[in-house]
């Protein structure tokens, strides 16, 4: 007898992809929740745009796309980097500018391919009912690596985010961690693209961590509100796209979406409750 | 000047060295100098005040001592060495107006950074640490706030909460930006009181501030600029018509008895802009 819970646990297939949607919503509930803390929201979304080209050079030459969109991705951030000091340009600016390039970069040489490519449409859009094995191991040792590396310096890294000035005065070498974690944004938006897709990476960067922002005031529970989150929001989200026979990525990014109005709305009321409170 | 107290750092101590030395500095932003030809010792055990305009350079001198930005040109050693590699003995307590106080740490989160540098990446807080962290709390008189989110507290409450940091660091030297602004009467003497024991165990503390009462109240030393070093003495100086005149040029209005500071491009505290200081003589008659 099949239940709906259990009926598409019978195929691989479904399994892998509730693995390694799970391991990328961790992963990405991580990293993100730093990235709100420090305003990187817009930068996540040019990084994992500027990603494409890299993968689409790397089907060209046959290689593995997580190098290519490695590359490409580090190559854009550190190219913000230098635009934005040498150009004295406000960060947005130079972030606006190259992400844009670089995702045209990408389009125009996906249409340079004569034939129709899904494996390179999966990418913008995710597709992770179609990922193999071999490509689920690449993602899960990448994704412990960057957990690995947040376990090794994650009070460092508090410790920049919250006060760059007292922390690199005290010894912290501020602008090396600040590389770091773009490093490991940039190795997060390629262990997610074929799970989401370049266009809606963002939103599992960023949608948990805000939820958790709306919901707790210390970092350690944002920390934890979001991984939940992270790990919640792709069973729901694979289950439901299996059932509606919807674009999973997407799916997986609404439910993410839906859980990030109802904290707003239970902060709304809360608040609404506080200022009743007072007035009584 | 019957009102001021006697400064005891005045005196100079002979045969130690000094806790901060620069010599010949010159330091800005972009082409544009912020400071110029600086020559500056302070001695250990120093509670020293910078004061002067705005855009005269206090908070680039400070940064020039905790090495967050380089000279143009000259020497800056700290603590004996060049600048930087003693960074680990350095409390730096940032401009309040810097600060995310809408980050999500309580009280005791921030104290324990202090504790982070000394422990290095791999080790986390361990009783030696909590202990530290609670000895500072209860200095500030934070404990009972230890869990209170940091953006919940008052202004004089966050000033604690990173002087607590600082202190949990067990630094040889204390570098602050602006700790009396915008502060209660209350919070600024125990501040004030906490850095003058500090002071008087040996430590050093260097502040910037545009409170001229401040600085004459609280602090033994004073160092008067304005791109260059007007004046470093006790902190009578900062009551000299001349040092001010000079210090803060067009700005100062000398009224009978009162001295007027009017700082233009003012962004400190939450008063409404066009705000003027208002700043006392205590020789009245």
């Amino acid at each position: 007898m099949l239940s709906p819970i259990t009926e598409p646990l019978a195929y691989d297939f479904f399994l892998r992809a509730l693995l390694a949607s799970s391991m990328v919503g961790v992963v990405c509930a991580v990293i993100g929740s730093y990235m709100v803390l420090r305003g990187l929201a817009f930068m996540g979304d040019a990084l994992s745009h500027a990603a494409f080209p890299g993968v689409v050079v790397a089907y060209l030459l046959k290689g593995p796309f997580y190098i290519g969109a490695t590359v490409a991705a580090i190559a854009t951030a550190v190219a913000i980097g230098w635009v934005t000091r040498r150009g004295n340009l406000r960060g947005d600016t130079a972030i606006g500018v190259l992400f844009a390039g670089m995702f045209a970069l990408g389009i125009f040489l996906f249409s340079l391919i004569p034939n129709y490519v899904g494996d390179l449409f999966g990418f913008l859009f995710g597709e992770v009912l179609g990922i193999g094995f071999g490509d689920l191991v690449a993602l899960v040792g990448l994704a412990f690596g960057v957990l690995a590396v947040i376990a090794i310096l994650w009070k460092e890294l508090l410790y920049t985010t919250f006060d760059p000035l007292g922390a690199a005065a005290s010894g912290l070498p501020v602008a090396a961690l600040d590389y770091l974690l773009l490093a490991l944004i940039a190795v997060t938006i390629v262990v997610s693209l074929q799970a989401v897709g370049v266009v809606l990476v963002v939103a599992m960067l960023i949608t948990p961590a805000a939820t958790a922002q709306l919901l707790t005031r210390s970092f350690a529970r944002l920390l934890a509100v979001a991984v939940g989150i992270g790990v919640v929001a792709p069973l729901v989200g694979l289950y439901a796209s299996y059932w509606l026979n919807a674009a999973s990525g997407a799916t997986i990014v609404l439910v993410e979406t839906a859980l990030f109005l109802a904290a707003l709305a239970f902060r709304l009321q809360q608040g609404r409750r506080r200022t009743h409170e007072v007035g009584a | 000047m019957s009102a001021l107290r006697e400064s005891p750092s005045g005196e100079p101590q002979a045969g130690t060295q000094p806790a901060v030395r620069l010599t010949a500095v010159t330091a800005g932003y972009d082409h544009r100098p912020a400071l110029e030809e600086i020559d500056l010792e302070i001695e250990p055990g120093s509670l020293v005040a910078i004061f002067g305009p705005n855009g005269g350079g206090k908070s680039t001198l400070l940064k020039l001592i905790a090495d967050l930005i380089q000279p143009w040109s000259g020497t800056v050693e700290v603590l004996g060495e060049p600048a930087g590699r003693t960074a680990h003995r350095i409390a730096y307590v940032t401009q309040a107006e810097l600060v995310d106080w809408s980050f999500p740490v309580s009280v005791w989160d921030v104290a324990m950074m202090g504790r982070y540098p000394r422990l290095g990446p791999w080790r986390r807080p361990g009783p030696v640490d909590h202990d530290a962290v609670a000895a500072a709390l209860e200095r500030v008189g934070m404990t009972e706030l230890r869990s209170s989110q940091i953006g919940s507290l008052s202004g004089g409450q966050r000033r604690r909460a990173f002087l607590a940091r600082a202190i949990a660091s067990e630094p040889d030297l204390y570098l602050l930006d602006e700790p009396v602004t915008g502060v209660d009467v209350t919070t600024q003497e125990d501040l004030m009181a906490l850095l003058a024991s500090e002071t008087a165990a040996g430590r050093t503390a260097i502040a910037t501030t545009h409170d001229l009462a401040a600085a004459a109240e609280h602090f033994t030393t004073v160092v008067a600029l304005n791109q260059r070093i007007i004046a470093v003495g006790p902190s009578s100086l900062v009551l000299d018509p001349e040092v001010l005149s000079k210090t803060y040029g067009g700005h100062l209005l000398v009224l009978g008895n009162q001295a007027v500071v009017m700082d233009d491009a003012h962004h400190h505290d939450s008063a409404s802009g066009g705000e003027q200081h208002y700043h006392e003589r205590p020789e009245r008659r």
